[in-house]
């Protein structure tokens, strides 16, 4: 596997390991081919054809996705019939789906419209197909069977990543699209809710529930729930967190995450929140201002201390937090209250 | 974590012990599905079905609580057929003799007996394990929560020592910690025995280190335990609590005695993003911030520090934590003046030597691995590559102890505690995502379908699960997950707390209480 095979792409010359696909290649001299069932993280079924090149000495274009390079080789990645069979590709494609992308009409990206755009197809030679109506799979994920191409990424991430295999091809001839059993929607099989399936779909078929729209910002941060350290782009509306995203370029989850990281941010803006400091007066907890709850802490604190010496205060500090604030926690404990008594719920 | 996550595809033999990473580890798990997929072989340990069973080649479905002799068995299955790693252990090891006369006491058939799995499972697993070129184990609370939690743990590291599974790229024994910031909150001192980057407070020199940098003088007695500071309240010696992002109420063992401790304190204050059941216990309630809210650092279980960005703004007067703690410390009268949580972190890592070369800039992109003494430091990803922190890895002897508290006559049923996929810790997040809540709505008691049709119920009947703390009641799950006589329920849900149930027997060294066996009596509820 690891020896060097030297071949052309375009004219430039390039070695690399033995095994290599002609995609990957290429991407190594910053030559794009465009893809559509291909996903660095998934075995790979070339199965839309978009990534056809030209070999020299073979009969037929080839799927850079799907096929290794070999000494000598001689790749045409632009030349005019690759680019005619991926503008009939695409159009093929095209004529089953709408002319009104649902994706695009939310405000999403849709790599089959955006391909279609580059390729300069305005009317298609097959026409458009019609739009079908949205199916709630379940409270995180939705789908639109008329913007599904049958790239069956979704299914492959569902059953090579999470292990689970609820989506495959389903239906017959024309109808035949990715989704859950037949007479089932995702929310009545074993489906863990992770999303994987709607990060690899190029088109938004299946997509998250929530609000059409793009987000303001996208604020790259680390998951608050488990010890994995998820890294994700918490996607930002007018002051509110609308949605989680992921990109692959992280050595920790990649774009891969479960059910909580990726859709476990409705919380944040719950209207259950604490929006006020709380006082007790007699049974009750009382709203008060930030002075004087802060006042009556340092008070109390310093009375306890100087009545029953430090040791008669504890801190329990929180895995929730900071390492910035645990800093402080154990600061304000050991340098301002004079004990060691700081500990918190290390249950491994 | 000795290795990091990225390491797990390429581990050859992978041992999973009282953990159950496809649910409180996500993408752990899919970690480990990609190396069987690789063609890795998988061991699992646990009483329950969990989802690796589907894809182990072993499944050792061990009676709770007897970890340490399926363990100690294993060891002998390794030594008696001369499949340990003389070369290593005699390089890099020391003790052997005496753990060896530990592990002779336990051939595979008296472990199998314990255990109730079979001799030859257990010689396979063995074997397995000690034939990897890059062995694997991974562990979490079913090995720590238990009164021998540290000898779980011991023995484990005694596993690896043995074949040389460890310090080395996809080879080692890694704990998965729970929490998003369990790791850091430990680096960074929240412990009641080291300052940050566990100098021992005990150590005159450390102290000396931190009294220079903070200008106080600083008290040389290890502080106590959570667990000791809640006793410590149940007889009058500690006055005030300063509690922050938890709720002890909803996730210590035996949370009655945890609700009494509390209330008898002079002043409770409880800084948090909802009213917790412990908030609702307090005298003062500080309205904080949650991740999304704050900028910062996180470390995940492969010690990671990673970047955390505020994204929104906190709800109403809510304020960030850090803010507030800076406050409480200035009306204290000690002078802090940070202006961002970059200027407290360069603070801690100047005074930390296993974080001292990670700076923010270092981590915009991505995260550094402690230990990075310094700022040309790469990071380190697997541990105890050379040498042990110690020197040399010392065996120790670990005896099998029985469970605190076993099922009896009045008591009959094993009771084991845990988290699931959708929830997380004491649901007060996730409860609050209508997509989660409406997908696990309610707690569930998970029971054999033989033993429910024994104690004449139906699936999802209520039962009530007593034991002699507490009662609780909730939802009959049937499932064959479980093994016939043990009941399993978990610990997110405010209105059948869990926790209620569990046993306050402490593991001798890390106080952490037995939370993964119990003895329990079950009751069908009349309607
Ligand atoms: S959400 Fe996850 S488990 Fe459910 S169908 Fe998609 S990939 Fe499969
Ligand atoms: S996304 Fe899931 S696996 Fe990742 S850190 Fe968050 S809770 Fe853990
Ligand atoms: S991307 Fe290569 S065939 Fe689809």
């Amino acid at each position: 596997m690891s020896n060097t095979v030297t071949l052309l792409i375009n004219g430039e010359q390039i070695g690399v390991a033995g095994g290599t696909t002609i995609l990957q290649a290429a991407r190594l001299l910053d030559i794009d081919i465009p893809t559509l069932c291909h996903d660095d993280e998934l075995e790979d079924r070339a199965q839309c054809r978009l990534c056809v090149v030209e070999i020299d000495g073979r009969p037929r274009l080839e799927p850079a996705c799907a096929t290794q390079v070999a000494e000598g080789m001689t790749v045409s990645t632009d030349s005019e019939t690759t680019l005619a069979a991926r503008r009939m590709t695409l159009e093929l494609l095209l004529s089953e789906h709408p002319q009104s992308c649902p994706t695009r009409a939310r405000g999403g990206e849709c790599n089959l419209c955006d391909y279609a755009d580059d390729y300069g197809i305005r009317a298609p030679a097959f026409g458009y197909g019609s739009e079908t109506e949205d199916i709630r799979e379940n409270s995180f994920i939705s789908r639109n069977a008329a913007a599904c191409i049958l790239c069956s990424k979704c299914a492959r991430a569902c059953e090579q990543v999470q292990g689970v295999g609820e989506l495959g091809f389903m239906g017959r001839g024309i109808g035949v699209t990715a989704r859950p059993a037949v007479g089932k929607t995702l929310e009545q099989t074993e489906c863990e809710m992770c999303g994987n399936c709607v990060v690899v779909c190029p088109t938004g078929a299946l997509r998250a529930t929530g609000p059409p729209g793009r987000a303001d910002a996208k604020v790259r941060t680390t998951c608050g729930y488990c010890g994995v350290g998820c890294q994700f782009d918490l996607n930002v509306r007018a002051g509110r967190v609308v949605g989680v995203t992921t990109e692959p370029d992280n050595p920790v989850n990649g774009k891969w995450l479960c059910v909580k990281g990726r859709f476990g941010y409705e919380f944040i803006h719950h209207p259950e929140r604490l929006t006020a400091p709380l006082i007790r007066r007699g049974d009750r907890l009382e709203p008060a201002s930030w002075d004087e709850a802060l006042g009556a802490v340092a008070s109390r604190l310093a009375e306890i201390k100087a009545a029953n010496g430090p040791d008669a205060i504890g801190f329990m500090s929180s895995s929730r937090c900071t390492n910035e604030e645990n800093y402080l926690v154990q600061k304000l404990a050991r340098a301002v209250i004079g004990t060691n008594n700081v500990d918190q719920c290390a249950r491994t | 974590m000795t290795n990091s996550i990225g390491e797990i595809p390429g581990a050859d033999v992978l041992f999973v012990i009282g953990a159950n990473p496809t649910e409180a580890h996500p993408i752990i798990g899919i970690k480990i599905k990609q190396a069987v997929r690789n063609g890795a072989t998988l061991i699992v340990a646990d009483p329950r079905k969990i989802w690796l069973t589907k894809i182990a080649k072993i499944h050792l479905p061990i009676r709770p609580g007897t970890d340490l002799a399926l363990i100690n068995g294993m060891a002998n299955v390794i030594l008696s057929e001369g499949l340990a790693n003389e070369e290593f252990i005699k390089s890099r090891t020391e003790g052997l003799e005496e753990y060896a006369g530990v592990v002779a006491q336990w051939p595979p058939e008296r472990a199998a007996e314990l255990c109730d799995v079979s001799a030859e499972d257990i010689r396979g697993a063995a074997r397995e394990y000690a034939r990897a070129n890059r062995g694997a184990i991974f562990y979490t609370l079913g090995i720590t929560e238990h009164t021998c939690g540290t000898d779980n743990v011991l023995g484990l590291a005694n596993l690896a020592l043995l074949t040389g599974h460890v310090g080395k790229e996809s080879s080692g024994v890694n704990p998965l910690r729970g929490q998003n910031n369990v790791q850091g909150a430990c680096d960074v001192g929240a412990l009641p025995d080291v300052f940050p980057g566990y100098q021992k407070v005990a150590v005159e020199e450390n102290r000396r280190k931190f009294e220079e940098a903070w200008k106080v003088k600083l008290s040389d007695a290890p502080g106590m335990t959570l667990t000791d500071m809640f006793e410590a309240a149940l007889e009058g010696h500690l006055r005030a609590m300063y509690v922050i992002g938890e709720d002890p109420v909803m996730s210590e063992a035996h949370a009655g005695l945890i609700r009494e401790a509390l209330s008898r304190l002079g002043f409770l204050v409880v800084q948090d993003i909802f009213l917790s059941e412990t908030a609702k216990l307090a005298d003062v309630v500080l309205p904080a911030s949650c991740f999304a809210e704050k900028d910062g650092t996180f470390t995940n279980t492969e010690r990671r520090v990673q970047r955390v960005r505020k994204a929104v703004e906190p709800p109403g007067e809510a304020r960030e934590d850090w803010r507030i703690l800076i406050e409480v410390i200035n009306r204290l009268g000690y002078p802090a003046d940070y202006s961002s949580p970059e200027q407290i972190w360069d603070e801690l890592a100047r005074l930390s030597p296993i974080l001292a070369g990670i700076n923010y800039g270092r981590i915009e992109q991505v995260g550094l691995q402690w230990p990075c003494p310094n700022t040309d430091h790469p990071g380190t990803r697997f541990l105890h590559a050379e040498r042990f922190s110690r020197g040399l890895g010392k065996f120790t002897a670990v005896e099998y102890s029985p469970p605190a508290e076993p099922p009896d006559a009045e008591y009959p049923w094993l009771l084991t505690t845990g988290r699931t996929l959708y929830h997380y810790n004491a649901g007060t997040m996730t409860r609050r995502v209508s997509g989660i809540a409406a997908k696990s709505p309610d707690c569930f008691v998970e029971i054999n379908p033989a033993d429910l049709e024994k104690i004449g119920a139906a699936d999802g009947r209520m039962l009530r699960v007593t034991t002699r703390r507490g009662s609780v009641e909730a939802r009959a799950l049937a499932t064959r997950k479980v093994r016939r006589g043990g009941i399993w329920m978990p610990f997110h849900f405010a209105e059948a707390p869990a926790n209620d149930l569990t046993l306050d027997a402490y593991d001798s060294v890390t106080r952490t209480a037995e939370y993964k066996v119990c003895a329990a009596r079950v009751e069908v509820v009349e309607p």
